[in-house]
């Protein structure tokens, strides 16, 4: 049997984790399923995942992101229960990632509208002729 | 197509990449693999002896351990990359994705392999996140039309 576990991260205002959970279970498929703070674990054989998670992505498009993960929920390997220090690894990437899915889950949407985002205008770097023009004004003024 | 990203245990990135239809080559499936092999030996990640030699493709044996056994998770996810997303600069190049010199020579081969490759950099505002998937989806509906020509 194939087994992937996968991470589903929810940064949305109309879903919640446990609605997540409730509707995976109402699904009564063979998936072992952890709530947690930012979201939910998915653990179980690979096309059942993918189809259950297909399905629960519908539910917030924009605000449901999900990832495979290598560990499945509770490894006592990894599991801070068990280990009883630190973040586990891979937790700082995630932390980081979180606070910027709001912009990502907007993007997304104007995406859908068929939004064509302005191309931003790159700095130029600062011309050395003119870097030594500074030098000296500075200088005479001095 | 299979798509390589970097940071290779990005969640936007991995997510991005299967919503506009491949699949991503994360770090996460090589993990998983060698934790639900059975009869692991060296628990958590199950790098035995061997993972160090299979980096010897890629860095000479007095480069330390570390990065050979890191390049022996990366191998798999170089050799079969079709596309690459890569983000510069990542703030969070540390813990398991924290070894400076494994990810400079992950971003030379990626680099080098002549493949179709993206680059960019973390949004930090609104805007940025329209151009930065504006941008990746862009790239990947190109691949995709190359795919089926």
């Amino acid at each position: 049997m194939d087994t992937i576990t996968k991470m589903v991260v929810i940064n949305s205002q109309k879903v919640l984790p446990s609605d997540v959970v409730i509707k995976l279970y109402e699904s009564n498929a063979d998936v072992m399923i952890k709530e947690t703070c930012f979201g939910i674990i998915v653990s179980g054989e690979r096309s059942v995942v993918e189809q259950l998670l297909g399905s629960i992505r519908k539910m917030d498009p924009y605000g449901i992101f999900i990832k495979e993960r290598g560990l499945a929920p509770g490894e006592p390997y990894r599991c801070r229960a068990t280990r009883r220090v630190g973040a586990r690894p891979g937790f700082h990437t995630l932390e980081t990632e979180d606070k910027i899915l709001p912009y990502i889950a907007s993007a997304l949407k104007a995406l859908d509208k068929g939004e064509v985002p302005e191309q931003k205008q790159k700095k130029k770097k600062l011309d050395i002729e003119k870097l030594k023009q500074i030098i000296n004004e500075a200088e005479e003024s001095q | 197509m299979k798509i390589f990203i970097y940071p290779t245990n990005s969640l936007i990135l991995s997510d991005l990449v299967e919503r506009f239809g491949h699949e991503p080559l994360a770090i996460m499936s090589e993990i998983g693999k060698r934790v639900r092999s059975q009869g692991l030996d060296s628990p958590p990640l199950n790098i035995t002896p061997e993972e160090p030699k299979l980096g010897l493709k890629y860095a000479a044996v007095e480069v330390p351990s570390g990065v050979r056994g890191r390049m022996a998770l990366f191998d798999p996810l170089i050799s079969k990359a079709d596309a690459a997303i890569i983000v510069r600069d990542p703030v969070t190049s540390f813990g398991c994705m924290g070894c400076a010199r494994t990810n400079e020579l992950v971003n030379f081969l990626i680099r080098s392999k002549k493949i179709p490759l993206l680059e960019l950099e973390y949004p930090s505002s609104e805007e940025d996140a329209k151009e930065f998937v504006f941008k990746i989806s862009e790239f990947l509906k190109s691949l995709k039309k190359e795919e089926e020509k």
